[in-house]
């Protein structure tokens, strides 16, 4: 345990995988939340602006969260990592920086317009704001992107004499071909949790039969966002970031796959368990040829595999990014299954009466979470043995001076701090959701039956 | 160009001061100015909209250090580790003490968050001041540019000094009565009636805690670290910051009786700007001065990034922070006058304590 390098690699690990469980939600429904609005402003139904303002309320809570676990982001790269900092600060903080006055200003500024501005400033401002929270928010991650997309694939820059990379072409650190897939891929597996646990309150609703009209209307939106979003997150964005892996990191590829030797025709792994010592996969269930067809477009062509690739270019930790990765396309490939039945539901107006379904919508939303984390863990993984791709090894990053005693010491009170968090939270959505939009104002609505948005029944 | 992103941080930092330093002086004064839950409410209405975009000035500054000068940003973060991880936990603290009160309609509840509020802020004012007070004194930089200092030593401004010694402690008491007196005064801007009587009672009576600190430490600074007072040698326009201070704490002490309370709170602001940028302006070009070898120092010139980089980073940096002031702008006006216990802000918050 007073290994430095592990502690600090679990410090960031641990506080980043943690604070990424608030923005997820926050970026997923920014965009939900400006439908409602939308909808309220083009129909002038009040009930449209309930709903906004109830999500508004869940997302508030959400990025209350995500700004206090976010502040130590930003610190984090000089307080644990700070020779990385030296070295690559040339080039990343130029996105860091960026982000702070481009996205968070935008979007803390809108925010506070958002929450408490909707009855002083009228129904367009308030439109206005929402729309900004949600430019903020999709902005800022974009910048946060551009970073992570260099330390994967590093553009736009020369090492100076000190050693130190130092940016020469802004255009090229900003529109890194690697950002911009592993954005939009970030951004939709987001979409897939903010569209999920919409659908999963909408059923809680249907089910427990309160609320009912809210229900309908957000199973409604929370489906069909769903179904796009998950299809969006096989093809067009999870294909091409593949490609991307297999472009640059090729020994990431190997590694993701199990595949320890090079070979034409390459199997698709679908199950296996890694066997790291003996170099093989065992007990596999693949699909013949096909990760050469879907990395290449071509059943015949070679794959390299681990054997190309000197030990020490290895990912260390081989098990884990395999799984890592086969449970965020495993899950990824059940999100289309279940929302392409839920939307067939929704067509038929059959899905508000189908409660098998509403029970799975119900209790599936924590899936998004775990598959946005281990594709994650998939990027970070993969990324091993490097900081920054062939240029700084992770074990050469981190702080001189801090001692593993002080990291662990640290790593152990944000632990404490997020556990209690985690309760504080999940408390506070539970009130939230059992107050629900109709409670809104103290009372439960009153709307009759056929002045409801979705008369019962009614699907589309 | 190095000294102008000095000048550029420098002013994202006092920018951050100034602004989130109401809102931490008023969590300092929360508990003593307002009374009971309308008061209470009241008080933290008068930050509410804006205390998270104040924060972001922290974060965006934050960002540009690291941005123009990577070496200090690394050593800098990884030498005060210890009090920067607490200011983070107080930072979460602070948060959460603002936003959660309302969601619960019980006093218990609310209570808790009003003293996770308040002792967050207080102690985030003592740290700053430490860390400004750890910054000019120096800290124990090997010949690699890095440190590490513990929370404290024995207290003595020496080559191994802590966190904490009586130095950085006596400017963190500076800093605690000037975001209290900051803070007040905000309140007296927002604020009318009962409340705000209260408010200026107490901005009165820090006022003279906080002139017979600002003497003591600047006398402090002066035997703690000579140097300090170079540059006002080399450019004697420099002498215009000091009188600034002196200027703006007599124009408090008059605002505050004649009831402008505007004007207060500007000379707060003016204080506040004139301290740190006098600071500033009496390191320049030393970022982080060592205690050890003096030439192991941290100067604007070895710790700054790439030409390039620093040149196009102008370029944006001048364009988002022209936006941010502009949305600043806005924002400020459109919750701009005193706030009433009738008016409810409507949506989220109308409803937040139910």
């Amino acid at each position: 345990m007073d290994d430095a390098l592990t502690i600090h690699r679990l410090h960031f690990a641990f506080t980043i995988t943690y604070h990424y469980l608030f923005p997820q939600l926050t970026m997923g429904l920014a965009p939900l939340v400006v439908v409602f609005k939308s909808l309220a402003l083009w129909k002038g139904d009040e009930r449209y602006n309930r709903a906004a303002r109830f999500w508004a309320k869940i997302f508030a809570v959400n990025f209350l969260f995500g700004v206090v676990t976010g502040i130590p982001m930003e610190f984090q790269f000089g307080t644990n990592w700070a020779r990385f900092s030296q070295f690559s600060g040339g080039v990343i903080a130029t996105a860091l920086a960026m982000e702070g006055v481009f996205a968070f200003f935008l979007e803390s500024s809108f925010l506070g317009l958002f929450l408490f501005g909707e009855k002083r400033f009228g129904q367009r401002v308030h439109w206005l704001a929402a729309f900004m929270v949600f430019a903020g928010s999709w902005l800022s991650g974009y910048f946060i992107i551009v970073t992570d997309a260099w330390m994967q694939r590093p553009v736009g820059f020369e090492l100076a004499a000190d050693g130190t990379a130092h940016l020469v072409s802004f255009w090229a650190l900003l529109f890194n071909e690697w950002a911009f897939w592993q954005y939009v891929h970030n951004m939709g597996g987001a979409l897939v949790t903010g569209s999920f646990v919409m659908a999963a309150v909408g059923a809680f609703y249907l089910l427990s039969r309160r609320q009912e009209e809210y229900g309908r209307l957000f199973l409604k939106v929370g489906v069909t966002a769903a179904v796009a979003a998950s299809c969006f997150q096989l093809f067009p964005s999870g294909d091409r970031h593949g490609k991307l892996i297999a472009e640059h990191q090729p020994a990431t590829l190997a590694a993701m796959e199990c595949l320890f030797r090079t070979q034409p025709g390459a199997p698709l792994v679908l199950v296996g368990q890694p066997n790291v010592a003996e170099q093989k996969l065992d007990n596999p269930i693949h699909v013949p040829k096909a990760l050469s067809f879907l990395t290449y477009q071509h059943w015949e062509a070679e794959v390299k595999g681990l054997d190309a690739f000197p030990r020490d270019r290895w990912p260390d930790n081989i098990p884990l990014l395999y799984y890592s990765y086969h449970i965020m396309v495993g899950l990824g490939s059940i999100f289309i299954a279940v929302t392409s039945v839920a939307a067939f539901l929704l067509w038929r107006q059959r899905l508000y009466g189908a409660r098998w379904m509403l029970w799975i919508l119900m209790l599936s939303f924590p899936f998004p979470y775990i598959a946005n984390t281990a594709g994650w863990m998939t990027a970070e993984l993969g990324r091993q043995p490097w900081l920054a791709y062939g240029l700084m090894r992770t074990s050469e990053g981190f702080s001189p001076t801090v001692s593993s005693g002080n990291g662990l010491f640290t790593l152990i009170g944000f632990m404490g701090m997020y556990f209690v968090m985690g309760v504080l939270f999940l408390f506070l959505m539970w009130r939230e959701v059992g107050h629900g939009p109709g409670f809104l104002d103290g009372h439960e609505s009153k709307t009759p039956p056929s002045a409801r948005i979705l008369p019962e029944g009614a699907g589309a | 160009m190095e000294t102008l992103w000095f000048i550029l941080v420098a002013f994202m930092l006092v920018a951050y001061a100034a602004l989130d330093g109401f809102d931490l002086g008023v969590g300092i004064v929360h508990h003593f100015v307002a009374r009971g839950e309308d008061e209470r409410r009241l008080t933290l209405r008068a930050i509410g909209p804006v205390w998270d975009g104040n924060e972001v000035w922290l974060i965006a500054a934050a960002g540009a250090l690291f941005f123009a000068f990577p070496k200090l940003y690394a050593s800098s973060f990884s030498g005060f580790y210890l009090p920067l991880m607490i200011v983070l936990w107080l930072l979460m603290l602070r948060g959460m003490g603002v936003e959660l009160r309302g969601h619960v309609d019980d006093p218990l509840w609310r209570s808790f968050f009003d003293f996770i509020f308040s002792a967050a802020s207080l102690l985030l004012a003592v740290f700053y001041g430490a860390a400004v007070g750890n910054v000019v004194r120096g800290v124990p930089l090997n010949a690699e540019g890095y440190f590490f200092e513990a929370l404290w030593t024995d207290f003595r401004v020496g080559p191994a000094p802590g966190i904490l010694d009586w130095y950085t402690s006596l400017v963190g008491l500076l800093a605690f009565a000037t975001l209290t007196v900051h803070g007040a005064n905000w309140l007296l801007l927002k604020t009318e009636g009962e409340l705000q009587e209260r408010a200026r009672r107490v901005a009165q009576k820090c006022w003279w805690a906080l002139v017979s600190m600002t003497a003591s430490s600047l006398a402090a600074t002066v035997y703690v670290r000579p140097q300090v007072l170079d540059n006002f040698g080399r450019h004697a326009w420099g002498w215009v910051i000091p009188l600034a201070v002196a200027a703006s704490l007599i124009f408090m002490r008059y605002a505050h009786a004649r009831r402008r309370d505007a004007a207060a709170f500007f000379s707060s602001v003016v204080y506040i700007a004139g301290m740190l940028g006098g600071a500033a302006f009496a390191m320049h070009p030393h970022l982080l001065p060592a205690t050890t070898d003096p030439s192991y120092g941290l100067t604007i010139y070895n710790s700054r990034t790439g030409a390039y980089s620093l040149s196009v980073g102008l370029v944006w940096w001048l364009l988002g922070v022209a936006l941010a002031i502009g949305y600043f702008t806005f924002l400020y006006r459109s919750f701009r006058g005193k706030v009433r216990p009738e008016e409810g802000g409507g949506g989220y918050e109308a409803h937040a304590g139910d």
